[in-house]
């Protein structure tokens, strides 16, 4: 028994940083955002695996397993979003790894949040969100142990 | 430049604006860009020099002597979605309108050369314009349309080969020659590598595809504009006015490189390249964009290149709004946004315009919303008098300094890129794509720490909540259809005649001395679609993928 224990203190692990897999799927290529996000992300002390365009959901989920991440950033400017943001749940459910949260951003209307929030993607940031807004959910979602 | 005011004059002003009180909001005075802004321009800015007139070289204001009082601009409207059908009627009612030209708009499957029912095409289709597998497609697009009397523009990059052979195939079925043909295709690989990235083959092979439209359109279709360089994606990534600039004309040099290398001359193809730049938000900037884009072209074909023809040295460009300053937030100020936009492209001299709906930020324009932004440069041609003297800013104090700052800024770039050895190798090293990145995540900064403000996102929001637009949606079964359709076309061709035609292709492009051109129309006629001739040229060049970089 270490000193610490021994005196009741609590051992704490060392607080891993929250690790993060952003994706580019479907065929559009716009990265702006995507990359403007994965530097706000770093900045603030994720960690940030970005994975580049053309992903598929099976490659996402892959990607997000070998690294071992807690969240999937999906990126997507096509209007695809209602067929690709619920593929990567479902691939994730498949793959028996749902506890991978799924969030997403892009041009995606209201009615459309609505109906992928109920298809399990937790949340979609749109034009306009502020980088604090991404941040603070991630943070609020992950809290420092 | 000789100054008109006495030194004294001018300290007493400085005087007074050092001891004026300022305002406090902590909004910055640079431009969109970041760009330091002087708050007085005067005589002392203009650069020494003859004064230089419209039409007149190097074409600062202008490549037209009259401007719009000899022409006005070509309203153009960008417009493509769902099926070819769906677009050939939003092409009607645009052109019954007053729309003076067509421009096609094609979605991300058809943009990335595959067909509508591959499977990476599932939820794609019909979203960002319009779904072509086949001069089926083609055919029923122009349905009604007399080719050889309108001119069209294609925005279509890694597959424009592809694309623009259907469009030769549709004016041969009625009837046209292709002598007579006008339109433009975007055919800018370059900025694919850059910013926009609808990539598919490596830069190399990409670039002779582009020179094989350049050289067949100089001798088959003359009046085609062949490649426009463009600005807007790259802009849209997020670069800055000066960035835009430099690396859209860093582009345009090397497609001249490219062109000169195979062997063709100068005067016979540089006429028919054309320039696309963005048209921002921030007014004067952009204003000296355009005017500085005309300066530095001309100088670069006529001293660098020896061109001389002087339609070589014009350079032509059409504009569209920024689709980036516009925002979800409030939509119906994208109106105001646009108007400002389009006139900085108007008083910068464009050739011919798109004004975006203001509800492109939610999803595609209805049709009211497209109707408007139409309106909206009927109003500044017609209503706000703009166009009824040439380069109204000409010697304007602060345009004039911008211009020249900016054409500075953009041979800084060009030496740049010339120090990695050319556009290629600087975007095999990353280097604009950093550069724009970087200016990208600056922006977002600024408007984080709210040194930028944007209306209705980070102040003003008061009103947000009445968000409620219309928006136009792409129902299910029109991708069912499209599907339906490119397969009964494969049942329906003749089958030997498609498969002779894609191995021909696939031979050609192995053999790196024969112009592509003539094979791809040969295997657009044969209904091969665009998926299989795409797919006959990956089998030889192979794909392209870029390092990620964040």
């Amino acid at each position: 028994m270490s000193e610490l224990a021994a005196a009741g203190a609590q051992v704490e692990e060392p607080a891993r940083p929250v690790r993060i897999v952003l994706a580019k799927v479907g065929l559009d290529g716009h990265d702006r955002g995507v990359k403007v996000v994965a530097r706000a992300l770093r900045d603030a002390g994720f960690e940030i695996i970005y994975t580049g365009l053309r992903q598929t959901p099976q490659m996402v989920v892959e990607a997000a397993l070998q690294e071992d991440a807690q969240v999937i950033g999906l990126s997507l400017h096509s209007g695809a979003h209602m067929t690709l943001f619920p593929a990567v749940v479902e691939e994730l459910r498949r793959r028996r790894a749902e506890d991978i949260v799924v969030f997403g951003g892009g041009i995606v209307p209201e009615d459309d949040i609505v109906e992928l929030k109920k298809q399990g993607v937790a949340e979609i940031f749109t034009p306009g969100a502020p980088l604090q807004s991404i941040i603070d959910w991630l943070r609020n979602r992950f809290p420092a142990r | 430049m000789k100054v008109r005011y006495a030194e004294e004059t001018f300290a007493q002003w400085q005087r007074q604006f050092e001891t004026a009180p300022k305002r406090s909001d902590g909004v910055s005075s640079t431009t969109v860009s970041g760009a330091d802004i002087e708050p007085l321009y005067t005589s002392a800015s203009l650069s020494e020099g003859p004064e230089e007139l419209p039409g007149e070289f190097p074409y600062t204001r202008g490549i037209h002597a009259a401007g719009y009082r000899g022409r006005l601009w070509t309203m153009r409207q960008f417009a493509g979605f769902a099926t070819a059908a769906e677009t050939n009627r939003r092409y009607k009612y645009l052109l019954e309108n007053g729309q003076t030209g067509l421009s096609v708009a094609f979605d991300m499957p058809t943009l990335m050369g595959q067909d509508s029912d591959a499977p990476t095409s599932r939820g794609e289709l019909g979203h960002c314009g319009v779904a072509i597998d086949s001069l089926d497609d083609m055919e029923t697009l122009f349905r009604g349309i007399p080719l050889a009397q309108v001119s069209t523009s294609m925005t279509i990059n890694s597959p424009a080969a592809v694309l623009l052979c259907m469009y030769l195939a549709v004016a041969e079925k009625q009837g046209a020659s292709m002598k007579q043909l006008n339109g433009t295709l975007q055919n800018d690989i370059l900025k694919e590598f850059i910013a926009q990235k609808e990539f598919i083959f490596p830069p190399q092979p990409s670039m002779r595809l582009v020179v094989d439209s350049i050289e067949y359109c100089a001798k088959e279709v003359p009046r085609w504009n062949t490649v426009s360089i463009s600005g807007y994606h790259i802009r849209e990534a997020g670069s800055t006015a000066a960035q835009e600039l430099a690396f859209t004309l860093a582009d345009g040099f090397a497609y001249v490189d490219a062109c000169l290398e195979r062997g063709l001359k100068i005067d016979d193809f540089a006429p028919r390249l054309a320039y696309f730049f963005d048209a921002h938000i921030d007014f004067f900037e952009e204003i000296a964009k355009f005017r500085a884009a005309r300066r530095i072209w001309a100088r670069h074909l006529r001293d660098r290149y020896g061109a001389q023809d002087e339609r070589s040295l014009k350079l032509r460009f059409h504009t569209q709004t920024a689709g980036v300053s516009l925002t979800a937030q409030q939509p119906e100020l994208n109106i105001a946004r646009t108007a400002t936009e389009a006139l900085a492209a108007v008083l910068g001299g464009t050739q011919s315009l798109h004004t975006n709906a203001m509800d492109e930020v939610l999803g595609l324009p209805t049709d009211k919303s497209a109707r408007i932004a139409l309106r909206t440069q009927q109003m500044l041609a017609f209503e706000s008098g703009v166009a009824n003297t040439v380069d109204p800013l000409g010697g304007s104090y602060f345009v004039e300094a911008l211009t020249d700052r900016m054409e500075a800024e953009a041979e800084a770039y060009f030496e740049r890129i010339d120090a990695y050895g050319g556009v290629i190798p600087a975007i095999e090293a990353g280097f604009m794509q950093k550069e724009i990145a970087d200016a990208a995540f600056r922006h977002q900064q600024e408007l984080e720490t709210r040194q930028r403000l944007i209306v209705g996102v980070n102040e003003f929001t008061a009103g947000n909540e009445e968000d409620e637009i219309e928006i136009l949606r792409i129902p299910r079964r029109l991708e069912q259809e499209q599907v339906e359709r490119v397969r009964e076309v494969r049942r329906r061709r003749d089958q030997a005649q498609a498969a002779r035609a894609v191995t021909q292709l696939r031979k050609a492009a192995a053999s790196p001395r024969e112009n592509l051109m003539p094979y791809i129309l040969d295997a657009v006629r044969a209904y091969c679609t665009e998926g299989e001739i795409m797919g006959a040229m990956v089998d030889v060049f192979g794909l392209y993928t870029e390092k990620a970089v964040i």
